[in-house]
């Protein structure tokens, strides 16, 4: 396991770069909106990511709380913080991107709202994980985050209701995208995967790493108080 | 199912008379939300037609807020001599106690809105253009929503370091949509435009779903010690 991990490392470091170089020199300008468009091929694969990788937290929590298996709360932790981080990056590179193109930093559409409340609800699920410090703290996380995944669908149907600004999905949607952009946006999105699961993997294992030092630690101190 | 309807009115019965007699939460509450009307009726000022768009997210701020004073000391009563760790042991239903701290918070908040409601009324020169009867499942269906999952993460948080803090922290995302229904369809009554049957019934969705959720997880998150 220890040298599989920069046998991952080194393709994923020099496919983000080639994905980089795609998104910057080879993908065509975009007519109306210029340079800043190219924000495009980070925004959407971190978008992706991030839904997969919440959609993982989520199948970690309920096979804890039916296993009970520490790995599975190892998983649905990692995953959760992780995709915090990519979550950040799309709510960033958004504003970003519609300051210039929509005139607006932000607008409360469904799209955006739905990812915004989805950000505060992994960060709440965070602080509880960070303020709780019992041995429950992965059942009541997992708790939570059922809970939080039932939100999503209410959400997402209580801004329905509104006039929707944000571009049409351009894979399945209504959209049309340049072959040659969705070539780029398609390597963005497997360098974006891998390097998700490269953050991941290095994570869970500090975090088993971690539980193990605890573990010893506390093992120590009953055995020193017996002596 | 008898055992489960004596335990649930028992413990409403025993956490109204406790309140009625020493008016803690209530009176916490009402000045609490007493407070929030006037700072904001003074920080918008409107006029009757600006605040017809606007009390509706007005009301259910400071319904939210108050509603968290009452919900933080639902079950710090209990935790005083071991109340819970006597009922984990008990045979009673974990869903029995649960319905009647929610219930309980139900009447709590409610009749904090019916005496706050007309003090709305009159800072605000409120007048309904819209059917006006249709307040009053929004109020019951958005308390609902407020308080039974205000009930559970009360109970998550109280194993956690600075509970008081915790519960909002995880009640507010959580309860976005809720908020989101309520604000609306208090604002389509209020200003009378369009039909607020949309809100209600996903007001009524979002009951069902996070009732089912926290009967059904709340016995898990009871036995957590």
């Amino acid at each position: 396991m220890k040298r599989a991990f920069p046998i991952f490392a080194v393709p994923t470091a020099l496919l983000l770069g080639y994905a980089f170089y795609e998104a910057m020199w080879v993908a065509p300008m975009e007519r109306t909106m210029g340079d800043v468009q190219r924000i495009f091929y980070y925004h959407v694969p971190s978008a992706w990511t991030a839904f997969l990788l919440f959609f993982v937290n989520l199948v970690a929590s309920v096979t804890y709380l039916v296993r009970r298996n520490p790995k599975a709360d190892a998983v649905a932790l990692v995953s959760a913080e992780v995709g915090v981080v990519f979550c950040t990056i799309v709510l960033v590179t958004g504003p970003i991107w519609a300051r210039p193109v929509w005139g607006i930093w932000w607008t409360w559409d469904i799209r955006l709202t739905t990812t915004l409340v989805l950000w505060l609800i992994y960060v709440s699920y965070l602080v509880l994980r960070r303020f709780s410090d019992s041995s429950q703290t992965p059942k009541l996380a997992a708790v939570l985050a059922i809970f939080g995944a039932l939100d999503v669908p209410l959400v997402y149907f209580s801004i329905w209701f509104f006039r929707t600004q944000h571009p049409q999905p351009v894979i399945g949607g209504g959209g049309s995208i340049d072959p040659r952009m969705l070539h780029v946006l398609l390597i963005n999105w497997l360098a974006f995967s891998c390097f998700a699961v490269m953050l991941c993997w290095a994570r869970y294992r500090l975090e088993r790493l971690h539980r193990e030092v605890e573990e010893a630690e506390s093992m120590e101190s009953l055995h020193e108080s017996t002596r | 199912m008898s055992s489960l309807r004596s335990v649930t009115w028992a413990t409403i019965a025993k956490d109204i008379r406790l309140e009625w007699r020493s008016k803690d939460a209530l009176n916490s509450m009402l000045f609490f939300s007493l407070l929030v009307v006037v700072i904001f009726s003074f920080s918008f000022d409107p006029t009757a037609e600006e605040s017809r768009e606007i009390a509706g997210g007005l009301i259910w701020v400071a319904f939210l807020f108050a509603a968290v004073v009452a919900l933080n000391q639902t079950w710090a009563r209990e935790l005083r001599n071991q109340v819970l760790d006597a009922y984990r042991v008990s045979p009673a239903p974990a869903t029995a106690l649960f319905l009647a701290k929610a219930l309980g918070n139900l009447i709590l908040v409610s009749l904090l809105e019916a005496l706050m409601a007309p003090l709305f009324m009159i800072f605000y020169n409120l007048r309904a253009l819209g059917p006006a009867w249709q307040l009053i499942p929004v109020a019951l269906l958005g308390t609902w929503a407020l308080v039974v999952n205000g009930t559970f993460f009360a109970a998550m948080s109280l194993r956690t370091r600075s509970r008081e803090i915790m519960l909002p922290l995880l009640l507010f995302p959580i309860s976005i949509p809720a908020v989101q229904s309520m604000v609306e369809a208090t604002r389509i009554i209020l200003a009378g435009d369009g039909n607020a049957r949309f809100w209600i019934i996903l007001l009524l969705t979002y009951d069902v779903v996070f009732t089912t959720a926290c009967l059904a997880l709340f016995e898990t998150v009871l036995q957590a010690e």
